[in-house]
């Protein structure tokens, strides 16, 4: 930790370096007071950025005076928060019960197949990741999928190729 | 208003993922084109319930319903049935039994049901305030500032017999009055609404469908145990949901049902909304704090209960959601009403997802007391396919199973415990032949490992032994001290977990085994999957009096060990196959069998 706080990182990878968005900072300055403020911060962050950015945590640690520790221990704790960045279109598939009963798996198993890539891994063009995700709350629909938030249910094999066709190059 | 017709769309998410929101666009534009705006509105309305036949669109004052709708039936709907006054036959529900298309009357489907929680959705726009008024809203909150003393208020849900609808069942009174007497000036109201359980999403659609009744409710907690504040932890998943919280609050604040000085009564109450992250064990009170504290949702020991020591160390009341959508109804109708709903010890109604291998599957609010059969059957219309009924699934991950020597079973808080199954906030998910018991276990098993916060070792580790033996089984290399062994763990588990999650963990496996033995008898010494869903212990093979050597198995074999010549009986090589099935589905003689 003592480390970390040190070194602050520079942008990894070439990217230029993330900074905190004027939205991001009014967002932080209205919650700064409240108690219990830092997953509402965080889930701000993740809706701007996508995923949690290491240089992001940084700056919410020094404005909220909330240790970077902590805040890991936080992001590490709850299954949304993401640490990478996914792929340009985000692929959930439903793993609740009905749609384990009904083949999510199978679902899972065939992005696999098409994507050449397994769960939580960016295919290799960057277009998409798959994450398997707790109910989605449409369980007449099983199994049921969603592509950045757009809900496809009834799912078959067969027509993950046309639903990765949609988003492609989108 | 002179409107002679409504046609309602629902605006469930199973029918948003089915294109509702399109289908209230081009109805409102047919209106228009027919000149018919003056005398039919169209209403996006919260869930109807019926999610598997989606999307839905009820017309009234007639009350037909019309079943997976698409767009371009939307011009048909429009000229026949609202302007010429005949249904479209052709979209009319299925009646499950008899296959008559239903005309004015409700599906079977509804029949048996009673809605007191769901009293709202599907009827009204929950966006508008104004309809939820219509219905008598907020007048029990009015009942409670004016007509009642917060023992009054106590006193009406004591009679009532309400009891949480989350899980253990605690009556709900008593959580009040706990927390009315414990000392501090500041106390405060949660609503759970971390609805994570797989299979479930009744919360939901009464968030979507109705959530100024939340408000109410959570308004009128707050007057009689003394609270100010109210917090509404909801799933970050459900962004219908927190945008029409966010309304809805808003909405309140701006007539002064939420704020200072409510309704002129002196009384102060209001609410935020705290996401969740998708922490399963946010849903046990002590979790759902510390995460609204901004932590790690890890629970602690009680006591102290949160009604004495709670958010931020003061005293907090928490109730699902299910719970709250029952109070404004008791409050107006009176407790002795609810109580007369139902059964003795478990009153008023129950909210179920029915899911799984069901033909009509849906929300659904049955009273207290409705057996099984009638659900899976009546109700539910059947199992699709003409497959066997094999068992019903309760509690979720929490919960356990329910065969078919059980169905007559009136659904009670205690009967169900007697059955190793809990009422939980859940899921009501049915299962058929071809589900395998050891596979859902798995499923559940692993859904408790992943969510288990590690802070205790019985969970931590008895559930990964647990999910490690268990899939030991499913590979068919059980061993014979393997069942005493599950059932050895999940004793322990049950009795030395910190919390709900690791207490009740084991129950799937613990109620399969009671009720299911044979099935992992023949997983462990057989080394044989009956349901063949466990794919190690399946063997393919062609059956040569039936193979007429086409080809196609060979074709689709994507590891190519199916060997044989043209026109001669063809040989699946045992050694090389990976079990994935396509020879079984491609052929069209039934010639490949499994085992």
């Amino acid at each position: 930790m003592a480390e970390a706080k040190a070194k602050k990182p520079e942008a990894s990878g070439g990217e230029a370096p993330l900074r905190l968005t004027p939205e991001l900072v009014a967002f932080i300055d209205e919650w700064r007071e409240k108690p219990g403020n830092l997953i509402m911060v965080l889930h701000k962050v993740q809706s701007v950025y996508r995923y949690i950015p290491r240089t992001i945590a940084f700056e919410v640690a020094e404005r909220l005076g909330i240790p970077l520790a902590k805040i890991y221990g936080v992001v590490t704790f709850y299954h949304l928060f993401k640490l990478q960045q996914p792929g340009r279109h985000q692929i959930a598939v439903c793993m609740g019960t009905a749609c384990y009963l009904k083949g999510g798996q199978d679902l899972i198993q065939e992005f696999e197949n098409l994507l050449g890539v397994g769960l939580n891994t960016v295919s290799a063009d960057g277009e998409f990741s798959v994450e398997s995700v707790r109910c989605v709350g449409c369980c007449g629909l099983a199994p049921v999928l969603t592509v950045d938030g757009e809900t496809f249910g009834k799912v078959t094999k067969e027509q993950l190729p046309d639903i990765l066709a949609k988003y492609r190059g989108a | 208003m002179g409107y002679r017709t409504f046609i309602l769309v629902c605006g469930g998410e199973a029918c948003e993922g089915g294109g509702s929101a399109a289908l209230v666009e081009a109805l409102t534009r047919e209106v228009r084109e027919q000149g018919l705006e003056d005398v039919a509105q169209v209403v996006k309305a919260g869930c109807f319930g019926f999610c598997g036949q989606g999307p839905v669109v009820k017309v009234l004052p007639d009350e037909s319903v019309y079943v997976k709708v698409q767009p371009w039936d939307v011009a048909d709907i429009v000229a026949q049935h609202v302007r010429d006054g005949r249904p479209v036959e052709r979209l009319l529900c299925d009646r499950s039994r008899n296959r008559e298309r239903t005309r004015v009357e409700v599906p079977d489907y509804y029949q048996k049901q009673f809605r007191i929680v769901l009293r709202n959705c599907g009827v009204i726009d929950p966006e508008s305030i104004d309809e939820y008024i219509a219905r008598e809203g907020y007048a029990a909150l009015d009942r409670a500032l004016f007509d009642l003393d917060p023992e009054g208020i106590i006193d009406e849900l004591r009679r009532s017999g309400l009891r949480g609808r989350g899980g253990a069942g605690f009556p709900t009174w008593q959580k009040w009055v706990f927390t009315r007497n414990a000392p501090g000036d500041e106390k405060y109201v949660i609503c759970n609404a971390d609805e994570g359980d797989p299979g479930a999403y009744m919360d939901r659609s009464t968030l979507e469908g109705d959530p100024h009744s939340i408000l109410e409710a959570m308004a009128i907690a707050g007057r009689a145990t003394g609270a100010a504040r109210g917090f509404i932890y909801i799933r970050a998943e459900y962004p219908l949901a927190i945008r029409r919280l966010e309304m809805a609050i808003e909405q309140a604040r701006a007539r002064g049902l939420l704020g200072r000085d409510i309704l002129g009564s002196g009384f102060d109450f209001d609410i935020e909304i705290r996401l969740g992250a998708g922490a399963f064990v946010c849903g046990e009170e002590t979790a759902l704090i510390a995460s609204i504290e901004g932590k790690r949702g890890m629970p602690i020991p009680r006591p102290p209960f949160p009604a004495v020591r709670g958010l931020w160390g003061r005293p907090t009341v928490i109730n699902n959601v299910e719970t709250l959508a029952n109070i404004p109804v008791i409050l107006l109708k009176g407790g002795d009403w609810f109580a007369s709903i139902g059964t003795k010890d478990s009153t008023g109604t129950k909210v179920f997802a029915l899911t799984g291998k069901v033909n009509n599957s849906g929300l659904i609010e049955v009273p207290m007391g409705t057996t099984l059969r009638e659900i899976v059957t009546d109700i539910g219309g059947g199992i699709p396919g003409g497959r066997a009924f094999k068992a019903v699934q309760t509690g979720g991950p929490s919960g356990g199973v329910i065969p078919a020597d059980f169905l007559d079973t009136p659904i009670e808080y205690a009967s169900l415990q007697e059955l190793g199954s809990i009422m939980g906030s859940v899921g009501m998910i049915v299962m058929d032949e071809e589900d395998c018991m050891v596979d859902v276990n798995k499923f559940y098993l692993e859904f408790a490992v992943d969510e288990s916060c590690g802070k205790c070792a019985p969970c931590r580790v008895g559930g990964r032994t647990m999910t490690n033996v268990l899939d030991r089984i499913a590979r068919g290399a059980g061993q014979e001290s393997d069942i005493d062994q599950l059932r050895e763990i999940g004793h322990a588990m049950q009795k030395a977990s910190l919390c709900g999650l690791g207490q009740t963990a084991p129950n799937p496996v613990l109620s399969t085994l009671r009720y299911f033995r044979e099935e992992y008898n023949a997983h462990v010494f057989d080394r044989r999957c009956p349901s063949r869903k466990c794919r190690d212990l399946v063997v393919f093979y062609i059956l040569p009096e039936k193979c007429i050597g086409c080809g196609l198995c060979a074709r689709r074999c994507p590891v190519h060990c199916i060997e044989g010549e043209r026109r001669k009986v063809h040989v699946i090589d045992q050694a090389q196959c990976i079990k994935c099935g396509e020879c079984y589905t491609a052929c069209k003689f039934d010639a490949v069998s499994q085992k």
